[in-house]
């Protein structure tokens, strides 16, 4: 079974506990300025939005690399991005339409979530259950349980 | 370690940022935050030093535990000499400012001297400059906040000010972060106000990553989270009510101080109550509860965020407070309903508003409002000298004087110098509720007895966050006490003193406490910072600091007749609810709380107390 990270933002506080994951599980350290996940907060509406990348089924960062660094972890389906190839060209971030490849000036090079190997810290740490890491198939299985809940059938005999 | 063992030392007179190591040493005596800071501030300000002085020094100050994945863990606080109070204070904060303070490699910012002109100071990492903020002086926090994200082109940044109040000198001025999370008692505001500082931009990209054992803090910090994730008040209550949930629950004890402590229940209680954000407005068929959020790090999320209604008096024809902001919380409602007697929850989140707006701490203002619709009601306070009819009840007139005390307008001006001074001025000092100067929270201490001793004996002035003996002696946490009896409360405020001192010098918040005890953080803290920090080590750094603290009170002027009440507390019966017939018992728990601190009869800490602990 495939798996993909599922986001609710309804349940999102803005703790950021997944983007100092995120900092810790791929730099050892804490520091939301390095996370693959940002946690965007719409202040005026009381919002608050975690977003990262989707994995693309057609990634097209992937396809615009002119050196191949982005490959397909098949274990997981991630695009994950091979830093000692990367030559920081960055076409990829303009290619992609979600904005969630960026260049990392410090390595020159680029990073994008990798669903940490299959185990994403995100969703571990996500203390609500904001994010989770779902069958890629059915990331709508909660919402349409909660709607069909909500369907009213014809009363059943009263006991 | 767990410090970014860097201090930056900002001379406004001369506008240089210069910075130096951490002292190390003080390290290992007072943790980090509220402790490292004061044990600072003492070292270097005079006691006397009159607060709104280029003399006086004003501290920002992260923990150790700040910026890291404890629960909680993005607090900061301000040390300064408070304008409003003459002691010592410390006023803490949440939303995000304090973690990227810590992520840009800074333990704490010392303010020295005063600028010629209104500055900010701008941080990028270990770059610091001060910069003009000529366009940002006579601008609120909100506009502030936005224009320096704009100029700085960064929506990442994160920005504390000050509004108009801190300019004006409201004497209760906060410094206000992400819009509406702010340091707010005791007028620090009101110091970064008088040095022509406006505001500290920060942006942090180099992280905290200096964790002693990186394998036992994250376990250490999981096993924290489940054990908040797993307690009623903090797993439930908080998250849904937030701090809301207890206006009902103080009422209903005949502790909720109402128009201006004349009563201890509140007949509209149930209308400004975290129940009545949660029901639809006739309105216009929405809650005013938007919805919950957190502060940086933390998986409680007591935090409200809501929705005024648009068609309320105080905001028609201002869009500007339409949309979905902060409020309201436990003590901003109480303070501008029941201690005024207004029961109108929309007129309350308009002053709430218009407090993180310009930068004021509800809690002084509405209880300031108290009293001057008690001098109202005694006819010593006309109708000509309020510029309105200000009866207590009146929604109008809150939401009026609010504004005018934003921008400092007519009588606006009389409420920014608090209650004490106001009725002081008008003859009737005693009608001020409060401590040192510093306005009473929201519990009446005639129903929750160790209150009084709590508010008496805090080293800010009154506060409900330096001695919480709500918990134990409402909530049952960690042991259920008779609230209305004086017996064992001095044992149980300096136990929550010395405790409290502890939470607010690591980085975390306080309400952890609510779950957490010392035996919960002292492996989060150990795991993180270097040396041996157990049990007996924390709990003396603790005591440690509240006696140095209430050293510099005591250098600073202060003597054991300013540990009292107002005579209304103890001369006034509680006239309904369970505590009907009595008074607070302070003059009986006082001398027994000297003796458990090993103070002598004068307040003062014997040489054998501070040479235990090392002072």
């Amino acid at each position: 079974m495939q798996k993909s990270l599922h986001i609710d933002a309804n349940k999102c506080t803005g703790c950021l506990q997944c983007e100092m994951a995120c900092s810790y599980e791929n730099y050892g350290v804490f520091n939301i300025a390095k996370s693959r996940i940002k946690v965007f907060n719409f202040e005026h509406e009381g919002r608050k939005v975690p977003y990262t990348c989707t994995q693309c089924a057609e990634a097209w960062c992937l396809n615009a690399c002119p050196v191949d660094a982005i490959r397909i972890d098949a274990a997981t389906g991630a695009k994950v991005v091979h830093e000692a190839t990367c030559v920081g060209c960055k076409v990829c971030t303009i290619a992609c339409p979600f904005g969630t490849v960026n260049y990392v000036a410090e390595t020159g090079k680029v990073q994008k979530c990798d669903l940490c190997g299959g185990d994403p810290a995100c969703a571990t740490a996500c203390p609500t259950g904001a994010i989770t890491y779902v069958d890629a198939d059915w990331t709508g299985l909660d919402k349409m349980r909660a709607w069909a809940g909500k369907t009213d059938t014809s009363p059943r005999a009263s006991a | 370690m767990a410090w970014t063992r860097k201090v930056l030392r900002v001379d406004l007179t001369n506008g240089t940022c210069k910075s130096e190591p951490l002292n190390m040493e003080w390290a290992q005596q007072y943790l980090g935050q509220r402790g490292l800071a004061t044990k600072y501030f003492v070292s270097e300000v005079d006691p006397k030093v009159d607060p709104l002085s280029p003399a006086n020094k004003l501290i920002m100050t992260t923990g150790p535990l700040t910026g890291t994945p404890a629960s909680t863990g993005g607090r900061y606080s301000v040390v300064t000499k408070g304008a409003l109070t003459g002691a010592i204070a410390c006023s803490n904060s949440g939303g995000y400012f304090g973690a990227e303070l810590k992520f840009a490699g800074w333990d704490m910012i010392i303010f020295e001297g005063k600028s010629p002109k209104p500055v900010y100071l701008s941080i990028e990492n270990d770059k610091a400059e001060l910069k003009c903020a000529a366009h940002l002086w006579g601008k609120t926090t909100w506009v502030t906040e936005e224009t320096i994200k704009k100029t700085h082109q960064d929506p990442q940044v994160r920005v504390c000010s000050i509004g108009r109040a801190g300019e004006n000198g409201v004497l209760y001025a906060c410094i206000v972060n992400d819009l509406h999370r702010a340091a707010g008692r005791s007028g620090v505001g009101t110091v970064m106000g008088s040095k022509n500082l406006k505001a500290v931009a920060v942006r942090g990209t180099t992280g905290a990553g200096q964790i002693k054992d990186p394998k036992a803090f994250m376990a250490a910090t999981a096993a924290g989270k489940k054990v908040l994730a797993e307690n009623a008040v903090t797993g439930q209550g908080l998250p849904t009510y937030g701090t809301q949930v207890l206006m009902n629950v103080i009422n209903e004890m005949g502790a909720l101080p109402t128009r201006n402590h004349r009563d201890v229940q509140f007949e509209d209680a149930r209308k400004i109550s975290a129940e009545a954000m949660h029901e639809k407005r006739p309105t216009d068929g929405k809650t005013h509860l938007v919805t919950n959020a957190a502060c940086f790090g933390c998986t409680i999320a007591c935090g409200r965020i809501s929705r005024i209604d648009e068609t309320h008096f105080s905001v028609v024809n201002k869009p500007e407070y339409w949309g979905a902001s902060g409020g309201l919380e436990y003590e901003a409602a109480w303070a501008l309903g029941a201690a005024n007697g207004v029961g109108d929850l929309e007129a309350l989140q308009y002053a709430n508003l218009i407090c993180n707006e310009d930068g004021f701490d509800p809690i002084s203002f509405g209880a300031t409002v108290g009293a001057a619709m008690e001098l109202y009601d005694l006819g010593i306070l006309k109708a000509s000298d309020i510029g309105m009819e200000a009866p207590f009840g009146s929604a109008k007139a809150l939401c009026e004087l609010a504004r005018m005390t934003a921008v400092g307008e007519g009588f606006g001006k009389e409420l920014g110098i608090g209650s004490a001074r106001l009725c002081e001025k008008h003859g009737k000092p005693e009608l001020s509720m409060g401590v040192k100067k510093q306005e009473f929270p929201a519990y009446d201490s005639r129903g929750i007895q160790g209150m009084g001793l709590a508010y008496a004996t805090s080293n800010r002035g009154a506060c409900h966050l330096r001695g919480y003996t709500v918990a134990s002696e409402v909530l049952g946490i960690p042991v259920k006490t008779d609230p209305l009896v004086t017996e064992g409360k001095a044992g149980l405020v300096k136990a929550f003193q010395d405790a409290t001192a502890v939470f607010d010098s690591s980085g975390l918040c306080i309400f952890t406490s609510f779950a957490w005890s010392l035996a919960d953080i002292q492996p989060q803290i150990d795991a993180a910072c270097e040396g041996d920090w157990t049990m007996e080590k924390l709990n003396e750094v603790g005591e440690r600091i509240w006696n140095l603290e209430r050293q510099f009170n005591l250098a600073a002027g202060f003597t054991a007749k300013d540990d009292d009440l107002p005579p209304r507390l103890k001369t006034e019966p509680a006239k309904t609810g369970p505590a009907k017939g009595l008074v607070n018992g302070i003059d009986k728990m006082r001398p027994e709380y000297y003796a458990e601190r090993g103070w002598d009869a004068n307040g003062k800490p014997t040489g054998e107390t501070l040479k235990r602990l090392g002072l």
